[in-house]
């Protein structure tokens, strides 16, 4: 297959490659700055980031938010969802992005909501 | 028919698997939908693993104390760096596949073969890389004390703030209890290795030296875990009624249980699939130097192992960010 054929821009064709080599290595050169951030981030853990939003640190939000951003460079040029065709890029991901937010959001509910049982009822846990 | 590489079949009848949905082969449409079954077992797994920190959210141990190693560097405190080198390990060897994938679909034999071999070099490196991170983990660093409640109890050097082994303070008393064998006692019992000290003795060392304190599962406010002052600490220590050395699936030195049991199982699982894309990519690559795919006449079977490869990759990297960084 030639290298025309793939899609060689990112960030909304923002940046441009010439060849395919040069995105994957362009790619590369973007997530290794994002795990970067990311440790650096969990390493100095800034005063500032440890403010709370919807139960959890800022910090955490933060996290989680680049990780996404790393899938998602992740599955689209790496594993070329980018290339495929819309039926076969929704047929993978939309079950995904449905299924998982969903769970987790059941699940960590009745987490927290156990928590809050097992903190302000007659039992306790430490002795 | 973008990036796929052109399968053999022709364009043929509509129906006997003459035409291909999506643009893609069925191999490739099968190892995504394996994909896709796989990325959810994983979400259960940390969705899970979420559940139980939520639930203990105010005693859950803190990564970046637990894991502190670098090899060639004891007793420096490297928190995270290790990790930190074995996902940009993951990720450069996803981009030596992808590197491989391409140099396939422009028929580069020697190209394909040079990026398989990185990539399984890469793999490898990654799965020892976490068979020492789990050796240290079970091994443990300071070891701790387990309450009757099943809470873990720490040790702190008051003076300094750092935390204390119990094998460096404990004070031997002569005791003449000895690992329980098969051959010296009732047959049907049987006994893994005892703790390197005991509790009395870890009880009299404590009592002994005036500086340590104790340092509990509990969090406060900032994050930190509480603790407790000499007098308070004196009173906690009468509930200790075992040692815990290092980590295994029923008790750990870091603090709840269910943390050691959602590391290995996690941890492990993913590592079981590292290991098997590495076997399957060795497999790939031995099949690229015979000359199976140039005789094939196409370099799809590369572009399929790469998918799996990818999504390992794709898996550490959530792993990385819930088990290390949240």
């Amino acid at each position: 297959m030639a290298a025309e054929e793939h899609k060689l821009a990112i960030f909304r064709g923002l940046l441009k490659f010439k060849s395919n080599q040069q995105k994957i290595w362009g790619v590369l050169i973007f997530l290794s700055i994002v795990t970067t951030i990311e440790v650096a981030l969990g390493i100095i853990k800034p005063e500032i980031l440890s403010g709370s939003f919807l139960r959890m640190k800022i910090l955490n939000w933060i996290f989680i938010i680049l990780t996404i951003v790393k899938a998602y460079y992740i599955a689209w040029d790496f594993m070329h969802i980018r290339d495929e065709k819309g039926g076969l890029k929704n047929a993978i991901v939309l079950p995904l992005v449905i299924l998982i937010p969903y769970l987790a959001f059941i699940l960590l509910i009745e987490a927290d909501y156990i928590f809050d049982v097992m903190e302000t009822g007659f039992v306790a846990w430490n002795f | 028919m973008e990036v796929t590489a052109k399968a053999s079949t022709e364009e043929g009848p509509v129906w006997e698997g003459g035409n291909k949905p999506f643009n893609a082969s069925y191999g490739k449409l099968m190892m995504w939908f394996f994909i896709v079954s796989d990325a959810l077992t994983f979400t259960g797994f940390l969705v899970a693993y979420g559940f139980s920190r939520f639930k203990n959210i105010n005693s859950w141990p803190i990564a970046d104390e637990v894991f502190t190693h670098f090899p060639f560097l004891h007793g420096i405190d490297a928190p995270m760096y290790y990790v930190a080198l074995m996902t940009f390990v993951l990720i450069f060897s996803s981009v030596t596949m992808v590197l491989a994938v391409d140099a396939g679909h422009h028929m580069q034999k020697a190209k394909v073969t040079f990026y398989m071999l990185l990539t399984v070099i890469g793999g490898a490196i990654f799965v020892g890389s976490q068979a020492w991170e789990w050796k240290n983990f079970i091994k443990g660093e300071y070891g701790a004390l387990e309450t009757k409640g099943g809470q873990i109890l720490q040790f702190v050097n008051s003076d300094t703030g750092k935390r204390a082994a119990i094998q460096e303070f404990a004070q031997g008393i002569d005791s003449p209890r000895t690992t329980h064998q098969l051959s010296n006692g009732i047959w049907y019992k049987s006994e893994t290795s005892l703790p390197t000290v005991s509790l009395a003795e870890v009880n009299k060392g404590f009592a002994a030296s005036s500086n340590l304190v104790i340092r509990t599962e509990q969090l406060d406010e900032k994050g930190r875990k509480v603790v407790l002052s000499r007098g308070e600490s004196l009173l906690k220590i009468q509930d200790a009624t075992i040692v815990v050395e290092g980590a295994n699936l029923i008790r750990n030195e870091y603090g709840n249980r269910l943390f050691a049991d959602f590391f290995f199982f996690i941890t492990g699982f993913h590592g079981f699939h590292v290991f098997s894309g590495v076997v399957i990519n060795i497999i790939i690559f031995f099949n690229v130097i015979v000359g199976t795919y140039e005789r094939r006449g196409h370099y799809e079977m590369v572009e399929k192992v790469g998918l799996y490869w990818h999504f390992v990759d794709l898996v550490w990297v959530f792993v990385f960010t819930f088990f290390y960084l949240v």
